[in-house]
């Protein structure tokens, strides 16, 4: 079992969608949420996903699809 | 001797020993150095600062190091000088240029790199890794070059091969991605994970942050000892901005400059700007934004210590502020004919937001101000090509003459 630690920000639009909810319905991935801070127009969540490296990147690749943009937890790791 | 008495959590406060790690393991926030500093005082002096090596390894005392087995190839205590001429130019009497493209790889990354690559050797690793697409990487190579380690290197496929001979010259193992950045991001978080090695900015992170201290520590003592009026630095991921500050205030709770009262200005390229923008709208959320700069050495789209870099900007009473592409360049070449420093894109960026907080007011006349120069110019030479304008003649001295017009 992998662990990935992952900050999502939700859109506008999405605010009100239970994405995480969903992701750990549609795939064999355990959430467990940190941080947050999610107010009427943006929010942001910090979790790790527990499971298997290929359900974890199936999970992602979803997330991302809805129009969450999915970061890793350390920020950008490329540097100039 | 080392100080340094754990890590600590920069949120939820929970504190570590200090050990290799990324982030905080209850909350995934970043964690920080943490020093007993009252022993540190009993023990610093300005006189024993002074008599140090003339690099940034007279801080020793300040940095999270064990002995004095420092890896370094000389980085530091680069000038800090006055620069009247642009100082005229943006209204400004009393302007500093601390140029740190003087550093052995030519960017302030050395600085962080030294205290980086100094841990991992202390915590027994036999490899490095980073993944940049220039001054860190060339960094990371040249001290793993010294300390005998291996070093991996990631570095996104579409990166001009030309930007890497100033790394591949110290034979790193140079590792091309096929895939975007956010690609190389996502792989590098594996590779942390799945290898022992020390990777600069992420499991050494806390230790790489504390070797940017000491660009502050540096102004003040060539102050005379104090602290600026107001600083201009750019940010990427924000760790140098709010290590510049972190060192300024160590130095006063330390006794050996007084109150800081310094105002932070950070600057960003416009087309990688979450910091900025955050600051503008008064926000405390940091919105990671996709970079679309030629400003590459700070294009960071979600900057890990954005939030931090953010609250000492707003903390300090200064700001932030960004530039286009075209500012930045135009910034190169002010600083370059007014000065004769040839500084890096993100030197531009600083050079042109300095310009707009001087227009602006913010930054007054007789404030003493610090512009931070933290790489140079030639690696990505390029982006201003246009300079080159000669005057063409034959080899005689009648077509010189006549070419420029001047009689003998």
């Amino acid at each position: 079992m992998a662990k990935r630690q992952v900050m999502f920000t939700f859109p506008r639009k999405l605010i009100k969608e239970p994405v995480i909810y969903q992701l750990s319905r549609k795939f064999e991935v355990v959430t467990n949420i940190r941080r947050a801070d999610v107010s009427e127009d943006r929010g942001w969540v910090v979790l790790e996903l527990e499971g298997d490296d290929k359900e974890i990147d199936a999970g992602i690749n979803w997330v991302k699809e809805t129009g969450v943009r999915v970061d890793p937890v350390v920020g950008d790791i490329v540097e100039g | 001797m080392s100080f340094a008495t754990g890590l600590r959590c920069r949120k939820c406060g929970q504190e570590y020993s200090l050990q290799p790690i990324r982030v905080c393991d209850f909350c995934l926030s970043p964690v920080e150095v943490i020093y007993d500093y009252k022993a540190m005082a009993g023990e610093l002096s300005h006189q024993k600062v002074s008599a140090g090596p003339s690099t940034m390894w007279r801080y020793r005392d300040l940095l999270p190091v064990k002995g004095e087995g420092e890896i370094d190839i000389g980085t530091g205590f680069t000038p800090l000088v006055k620069a009247d001429n642009l100082g005229r130019e943006l209204g400004l009497g009393q302007l500093y240029i601390k140029n740190d493209c003087l550093n052995p790889t030519y960017s302030f990354k050395d600085r962080a790199v030294s205290v980086a690559v100094t841990k991992a050797h202390e915590f027994g690793f036999d490899t490095v890794a980073c993944a940049s697409t220039g001054n860190l990487a060339a960094s990371v190579a040249a001290h793993a070059a010294k300390a005998n380690m291996k070093a991996y290197v990631f570095v996104p496929a579409n990166v001009e091969p030309g930007k890497l001979v100033g790394v591949a010259i110290y034979r790193p193992n140079l590792v091309t991605v096929d895939g975007s950045y956010d690609d190389v991001n996502r792989l590098c978080a594996g590779v942390s994970q799945s290898y022992n090695w020390g990777f600069i900015n992420i499991n050494l992170r806390p230790y790489y942050a504390e070797g940017s201290k000491t660009l502050g520590f540096e102004v003040a003592e060539q102050l005379g000892w104090r602290s600026p009026d107001c600083v201009v630095a750019p940010a990427a991921s924000g760790l140098l901005f709010t290590r510049i500050w972190k060192g300024l205030q160590e130095l006063s709770t330390l006794k050996l400059i007084g109150p800081v009262n310094t105002h932070m200005y950070l600057t960003q390229a416009s087309g990688s700007s979450p910091i900025v923008h955050a600051f503008d709208v008064g926000s405390l959320h940091i919105h990671p934004v996709t970079p679309k700069t030629i400003v590459t050495s700070i294009a960071i789209g979600n900057p890990a210590d954005g939030y931090y870099a953010l609250m000492v900007a707003r903390q300090s009473g200064g700001g932030a502020s960004s530039a286009t592409d075209e500012e930045a360049i135009e910034g190169m070449k002010l600083l370059a004919q007014t000065e004769g420093i040839f500084a890096e894109a993100a030197g531009g960026v600083v050079i042109a937001g300095l310009k707009k907080l001087a227009a602006s007011g913010a930054i007054k006349r007789d404030q003493l101000t610090v512009a931070f120069i933290t790489g140079a110019g030639p690696r990505t030479q390029e982006i201003v090509a246009d300079v080159v304008q000669s005057y063409r003649v034959q080899p005689t001295l009648e077509s010189f003459n006549e070419v420029l017009g001047l009689k003998v």
